[in-house]
């Protein structure tokens, strides 16, 4: 063992754990989402082939199409709707979500498991029983009927106000959840330091509260208004079909109507929406806080 | 060399473009309790980490008992860490921590069982073996990790600031501690710290760190009396760091020029204008109402601060300068604002040659 | 007159806090009216769900009289893709959680990156994109390309699951059990596994209710194959869901809502049997200490 000896050949580096744990993951997301949405954006510039399906010749046609009065109109019939389902909601479940904050620990996480049983349920069967109270000759009608508030029975379901309350209770939790935990982590003592500085409560909350929980909104925005603008079960459901929005359009160019091309680029349109809204927020707070659960 | 179980030859780490260990060269003797002593980010804790096998060394070679270990895994290597956050598995008792290894060596049921409780009476946590590690404190958390490091009987227990986030008080009881457990058990211990106290308490010896580089190894004794940098003069305990220019050599003894005046030490390999930096300790400076041979440095008395144990005195030199005495005693016959001329015993001043401080200064 | 202000701040407090209590059931009642409309019409005696007609018991009679081919092989298909997709999005997504979070290699912020895709992007347009992709390479649609889709967005969530749960402690907890003579294998079954264990429990449970409760991939991808349980549902809305439907969902909720308390009680139970392990070690300790 010479002073000089020689330095050693640089130890090969052991990959196989990376490969191992990193691998799987890495592949199925590249096969199963990188791949299949480059594809759907190819799709979307293709023609429609003569019996469906796709004839491979580059065209603009089926955004062409998008800008046409029918379809324009669903997209923006689409887009109110699911801005006025994120508005309630956030309306909605920010008093509530604060409400379970503000109690202590383990009260708060009980509440939280209260909110997520209902959600145990088949989404469906929850829409289903709408259905029933607001039938006809339903409970809601016949209680109207009772106290002398209407005389015949009012119509309503498929009715576009049926589809928002089942827009809205289908996806308050997902925006109660990310602003419980922004108010959650909300330190106490700066609401104290606030009165104590002589804000008065409204002050408090707006200068204070407000901006510090501002992440959980963006999320709860995040996690209601891109689902709700992709829903057909929900407006499937309620709306029984007479009522189209985007879901229901691209479900069908897969279905009886057949025009992939058309079908792929409304599924463009929800992508570079959602592209986006993530874009805006990740000006504000880093992908890794947005509370996805 | 048939004493040194762990020895690192021309270490090299690189992280990225930092440039993390120098070319060290360590010889760690059988039996002897070293510690690395440095500031943060001076490379002793990536020096332990490449002794344990958790980071590789860019080049160089690292052998444990004569044998390279550069290929060998974690596992595979005969020395064992106590971690600087302890690391004891959360989700096992203290019986089950303590029983990690010798479980994982296959040992018999009952021979684990008598081992693990051997152990922890030697750490004095017997009683504690079903608690899971959130039921201990700080100081009992360390015992058991110390405890299920030294289970598996390792050649050479390597400790990462182990006491790290231990208040003052339990610090110095677990140094006396931890020093009698290694004499006992004779084996080698690599002690990682920042603090220059617990390793002058601890240590057979310390190799002072600094930017990758071990500046000196040496007893405590030596690195305290004489430091070989300015660097180490200035961790290692308090010291008074002056600045000058030899105007003579006779010999050994050399008389230097600094701002504050003319003194004296000894020294060796220095001529006629050379810069030169003196270390001199504040229990080894001295002051006098009237001039001393070979010193020509008026000085003023500034203040004093009681300390305990000792009172200390600083003292305002000419050009500016600050430097500190300290006494076990108040000498009553001085006060504050007296002039007074400071001396010291040359043998005591340590004579630093400036090539390395200027090394110092452009890293 | 101190005390009379004091009482008006007790008086104002006392109704804010009612007013967020009548709130707060006003909110719960949104999300439990529907489940109690759909258990109570599970005993309506009529055959269409349209009425009430009067308390039966009988669908729940039929249902175990097994003339319901069509409810209890839906119920059996998607049990089956639900298990499957759970395992499959587990093994992967802990891999993947822990893999993620340790390893940094060329592209993996690209992967982290599509991580999120499928928990952001709309469901219909991540069903649509993979329908695409397997008609166009001819992949038969079933079964196989349910459970893909399933774990599609099942992995995901288990993923950044673990990541959220595996702390910096981690990292050491690992080097000190190969320091103790682990090898990897048997650190990650004795230390890494143990320790994220709840995270992997969750991810597990949220891979099953997702899985089992999707429409939208398993309507898109099922083909011509069997209908999952959800997918028959949305089939029979058109004509009705029948309450024998009911029935089945409300025995599955019963079923979920037990399962959970009663792991809730062991997780207790275990809890108290270590707090009592721990008073008996400290007892014994102090009475030993006693005698010196």
């Amino acid at each position: 063992m010479t002073a000089n000896a020689p330095a050693l050949k640089k130890k090969r580096h052991n990959r196989m754990p990376m490969l191992a744990q990193a691998g799987p993951v890495s592949i199925w997301m590249i096969l199963f989402v990188t791949i299949p949405m480059l594809f759907i954006i190819y799709i979307s510039f293709m023609s429609r082939g003569t019996f469906g399906g796709v004839e491979y010749t580059p065209t603009t046609e089926s955004y062409a199409t998008l800008m046409d009065a029918t379809y324009f109109k669903v997209i923006l019939k689409s887009l109110e709707v699911a801005l006025i389902t994120t508005g309630a909601c956030l309306l909605l479940g920010y008093p509530f979500a604060y409400y379970i904050a503000r109690k202590p620990p383990e009260v708060a996480s009980k509440l939280i498991t209260l909110l997520m049983i209902p959600f145990w349920t088949n989404s469906l069967m929850r829409l289903n029983a709408w259905m029933l109270l607001f039938q006809t000759n339903g409970p809601v009608n016949n209680f109207l009927q009772a106290i002398g508030l209407t005389e015949a029975p009012i119509t309503f379901i498929y009715t576009p106000g049926l589809v928002l309350l089942g827009l809205i209770t289908n996806f308050l939790p997902f925006a109660v959840l990310p602003m419980y935990s922004s108010i959650e982590k909300l330190q106490k003592s700066l609401l104290e330091a606030s009165a104590d500085l002589g804000a008065t409560p409204r002050t408090t909350f707006l200068k204070v509260t407000l901006p510090l929980t501002f992440p959980g909104i963006f999320s709860a925005i995040i996690l209601t208004f891109i689902p709700a603008l992709g829903t057909y079960t929900v407006t499937d459901m309620l709306g029984g079909g007479k009522v189209l929005y985007i879901g229901n359009i691209i479900k069908n160019q897969f279905g009886a109507i057949r025009n992939w091309p058309l079908g792929a680029a409304l599924s463009v349109l929800l992508l570079v929406i959602t592209a986006l809204l993530i874009f805006l927020y990740t000006r504000f707070a880093k992908i890794d806080d947005l509370e996805v659960l | 060399m048939p004493n040194s179980i762990v020895s690192l030859q021309h270490v090299e780490k690189w992280y990225g473009n930092n440039h993390v260990v120098k070319d060290m060269n360590l010889e760690i003797q059988e039996g002897e309790f070293l510690t690395l002593l440095g500031p943060s980010g001076c490379g002793k804790t990536t020096t332990l980490r490449m002794i344990a096998g958790f980071e590789d060394a860019s080049s160089g070679s690292i052998l444990v008992q004569g044998e390279r270990v550069e290929d060998k895994e974690p596992f595979q290597r005969d020395v064992n860490t106590v971690f600087q956050n302890y690391s004891l598995f959360p989700h096992m008792t203290v019986f089950d921590n303590v029983a990690y290894g010798p479980t994982i060596r296959k040992m018999p049921k009952e021979e684990i069982r008598e081992k693990v409780m051997e152990m922890l009476a030697l750490v004095q946590m017997d009683g504690y073996e079903k608690r899971k590690p959130d039921a201990l404190s700080g100081g009992q958390k360390q015992r058991v990790a110390i405890a299920r490091a030294l289970i598996n009987n390792p050649r050479v227990l390597l400790l990462d600031e182990p006491l790290g986030a231990l208040d003052l008080k339990l610090r110095k009881q677990m140094q006396v501690e931890l020093k009698r457990l290694q004499k006992k058990l004779g084996i080698t211990f690599v002690y990682v710290t920042h603090d220059q106290e617990e390793a002058m308490t601890m240590s057979d010896r310390i190799a002072v760190m600094r930017n990758g580089v071990i500046d000196q190894l040496g007893s405590p004794v030596e690195v305290y009396e004489r430091p070989r940098t300015k660097f180490v003069a200035d961790f290692i305990g308090e010291s008074n760091v002056i600045d000058g220019t030899v105007e003579s050599v006779d010999g050994q003894t050399i008389v230097v020029k600094t701002a504050g005046g003319t003194v004296t030490t000894v020294g060796e390999g220095f001529a006629a204008g050379d810069p030169i930096c003196l270390s001199i300790r504040p229990e080894f400076l001295e002051v006098s109402k009237t001039p001393v041979a070979g010193f020509d440095m008026p000085a003023r008395i500034k203040d004093f601060i009681y300390a305990g144990s000792v009172v200390r005195t600083s003292i305002d030199l000419v050009g500016g300068q600050e430097i500190k005495l300290s006494r076990f005693e108040m000498d009553s016959s001085l006060s504050e604002g007296e002039a007074v001329y400071v001396w010291w015993d040359p043998a005591k001043s340590v004579a630093i040659h400036v090539e390395k401080a200027a090394e110092e200064v452009a890293e | 007159m101190n005390q009379t202000a004091s009482k008006k701040r007790a008086a104002r407090r006392g109704f804010t806090k009612a007013l967020g209590d009548i709130y707060a059931v006003l909110i719960y009642s949104i999300f439990y009216i529907p489940v109690a409309v759909m258990m109570i019409f599970s005993f309506n005696d009529a055959d269409r769900n349209f009425f009430w007609k009067g308390f039966t018991t009988r669908w729940y009679g039929e249902l175990f009289e097994f003339g319901n081919h069509d409810l209890w092989e839906s119920l059996a298909y998607s049990l089956v893709i639900a298990i499957l997709a759970t395992i499959i999005s587990v093994v992967v997504g802990v891999l993947g959680g822990i893999g993620l979070k340790k390893f940094k290699f060329v592209g993996k912020k690209f992967i982290d990156t599509m991580i999120y895709v499928p928990i952001i992007v709309p469901e219909i347009v991540l069903a649509v994109a993979m329908l695409i992709i397997f008609m166009t390479i001819g992949v038969k649609l079933g079964m196989g390309t349910i459970l893909i889709g399933h774990c599609t967005f099942c992995i995901p969530y288990a993923v950044v699951t673990i990541k959220g749960r595996i702390s910096g402690d981690n990292e050491t907890l690992q080097e000190a059990s190969m320091d103790l003579g682990a090898n990897r294998v048997q650190t990650f079954w004795r230390v890494t596994v143990p320790s994220i264990m709840p995270g992997i429990m969750s991810s597990a449970f949220l891979s099953f209710t997702l899985s089992f409760d999707d429409v939208v991939m398993s309507n898109m991808l099922a083909g011509a194959s069997q209908s999952t349980l959800p997918v028959l549902i949305l089939s029979m809305n058109r004509t009705g869901v029948t309450p024998d439907v009911n029935a089945l969902t409300s025995l599955i909720v019963v079923f979920m809502v037990v399962g959970m308390l009663v792991s809730n009680g062991f997780t207790r139970h275990r809890k108290k049997k270590e707090a009592k392990l721990i008073a008996e070690a400290e007892s014994a300790i102090s009475a030993a200490r006693s005698k010196m």
